[in-house]
């Protein structure tokens, strides 16, 4: 598909950003997730078979940073889970500069699982489906959808993807 | 005609003292799972399938389960719903891959034998051979090699099919009582599905159905619940079953998020828990009566969900001793207008495998089954409320596990 040109920079830039975003729930700092979004962003991870669809049920669904917060408060504080570890890889970016800078990104990622009594297993295969724009010179999520293929969640997502 | 084989033997002995000890080889034997695939599932029991807001239209048709048995349930030219085994007569193959779909005829793809959406066959492919060479014997008759139709039954786009056409009317299977919960919400009212979620929970079916006949444990466990006043043991509340005692609910009413002496003991509170985003939780009154949680378990496979205004249709199917998926099905009503819907989709945020309320409990399934299976001569202790199985009006109870288990041992001949 012949696209214009992407400036290498911005490319690099957005990578970073993903990069970033992926450390920040890999390493468990949490309360920075929330700070790669706008105030008003929109954040989901729906399953295929409902975005295909047209179904808007997710199985996770903010629709404001301070939901963000919410959801990592009720992690840190009221869930009762399994400890374990989780590792975002995220591929295959591509990239459309939109109107009034918004710039959409999509990629493929996978999120492994470890628990400590099993073999690491896929958690979540899916595709991002998000608009970026840039507030006071750095990038943040507008909206950000997980939209996974893994029908069946193996257990409980306790992470966002 | 079903798909019931015959009977195993059990060498297995419920302990002497009753349904208020559950021994754990329950939950993970083999014969004991084949047996209830049997006898439960495929018994004479209404087993939750379909809502009909997935089929709305001729030819529509959705993938489902009774117990681990594949089956399609489907919408007719007539406008009737239909259910039947998705196992081919022929030689087994499972015909439909398709979640949900639309079509005139089911074509099984490896010998193209052919059924309508009643699950009548209506075609073989060379069934009279090649130029009098082979093809079916001369006596072969399509209507004696249809699929195993099943019994349906549709309360007002809640669509339920049984194995046995002998099982007791619906009303009657259901009683008064359960009757008038599943009509309150079911209440003649257009469907509207909003989503799905699935998840494959590692631990045994029955300590699901548990887990919700269990209120005493959401007054502990769910933090998120309890300091948002959306479920407390201090509230006016109960747990109610049928006659039989093999459906049960929990009735819960709202209340104030703040200590009182009944949350003294509940060291996991959070008193000063605020939301950053209030929305999340903006329950609205839509139903007579003030009741604000009823959760239901009928027998054998749902849990029918009304948590504030969060519904939805959990559907247990069981993948073997030891695991089941849990198939949700989140819906409201067509004449929601957009704020219900913003807010059933926020809700909807407690529920499912991210939830912040039912991560709790997939997560301590998990961990029963992990030290339950290797102990199955064990047993686990079900006295909270007494030795009985009466109902009661308050959660600090364990009755309703107890009456399942009843149940359960005059089925299973336990």
């Amino acid at each position: 598909m012949s696209k214009a040109k992407i400036d290498p920079v911005l490319k690099f830039e957005i990578e970073d950003l993903y990069a970033e975003y992926a450390d920040v729930l890999d390493l468990m700092e949490l309360e920075r997730w929330p700070e790669l979004f706008t105030e008003n962003a929109f954040y989901d991870v729906i399953p295929r078979e409902n975005y295909d669809r047209d179904l808007p049920l997710a199985i996770m669904r903010c629709e404001s940073r301070a939901m963000m917060e919410d959801r990592v408060r009720a992690i840190r504080e009221t869930l009762m889970f399994e400890p374990r570890y989780i590792r975002h890889l995220i591929s295959s970016f591509r990239i459309t500069p939109g109107a009034d800078g918004e710039i959409g990104v999509t990629a493929n990622y996978l999120v492994l699982e470890t628990l400590s009594d099993e073999m690491t297993k896929i958690l979540n295969a899916g595709r991002y489906v998000d608009t970026l724009v840039r507030e006071d010179g750095v990038l943040r999520f507008k909206e950000k959808r997980c939209v996974y293929d893994s029908t069946v969640v193996p257990n409980s997502l306790i992470y966002p993807v | 005609m079903t798909a019931v084989a015959t009977d195993n033997v059990l060498e297995r002995r419920w302990p002497e003292a009753g349904v208020h000890h559950v021994p754990y080889w329950v939950y993970s034997d083999a014969d004991i799972y084949k047996r209830e695939m049997e006898r439960i599932f495929c018994g004479k029991a209404w087993n939750y399938v379909a809502l009909d807001a997935e089929i709305p239209n001729s030819g529509d048709y959705k993938r489902s389960w009774i117990g681990d048995r594949p089956i399609v349930v489907t919408r007719d030219e007539a406008g009737e719903i239909n259910a039947f085994v998705n196992r081919c007569a022929h030689r087994g193959v499972q015909f439909c891959k398709h979640n949900l779909g639309n079509t005139n005829e089911f074509i099984c793809p490896y010998h193209q034998w052919t059924y309508n959406l009643k699950g009548n066959l209506i075609g073989v492919p060379l069934r009279r051979g090649i130029k009098n060479k082979g093809g079916m014997p001369a006596d072969f008759k399509r209507e004696d090699h249809g699929l195993d139709i099943l019994k349906v039954h549709n309360h007002n786009g809640a669509v339920f099919a049984s194995f046995d056409h002998e099982v007791e009317p619906y009303k009657e299977y259901l009683g008064e009582r359960f009757y008038g919960f599943m009509d309150r919400v079911f209440n003649g009212k257009s469907l509207k599905i909003l989503g799905y979620s699935r998840q494959l929970i590692p631990s045994n079916w029955k300590l699901m159905f548990e887990n919700l006949k269990d209120p005493y444990h959401a007054t502990l466990l769910h933090v998120f619940l309890i300091s948002f006043g959306l479920f407390r043991g201090d509230q006016e509340s109960a747990s109610l079953m049928d006659v039989t005692g093999r459906h049960a609910a929990l009735v819960n009413r709202r209340g104030e998020q703040k200590a009182t002496e009944g949350t003294a003991e509940m060291a996991r509170m959070l008193e000063d828990y605020k939301l950053a985003d209030p929305r999340l939780i903006d329950p609205k009154k839509e139903y007579d009566g003030d009741a604000t949680v009823i959760m239901q378990t009928l027998w054998p496979n749902l849990i029918m969900q009304q948590q504030s205004n969060s519904l939805a249709m959990r559907h247990i199917i069981p993948r073997g001793p030891e695991k089941f998926e849990l198939a949700w099905t989140f819906f409201g009503y067509e004449d929601d207008d957009e704020e219900m819907v913003a807010r059933r989709l926020r809700q909807a945020n407690l529920m499912g495998p991210a939830g912040l309320v039912s991560i709790d409990d997939s997560e301590v399934l998990k961990m029963s089954q992990d030290s339950i299976s290797p102990f199955p001569d064990s047993e686990g202790l079900y006295e909270m409320g007494g030795r009985g199985t009466e109902d009661h009006n308050h959660i600090v109870t364990e009755t309703a596990i107890r009456a399942f288990y009843k149940v359960y041992r005059e089925v299973m001949g336990l």
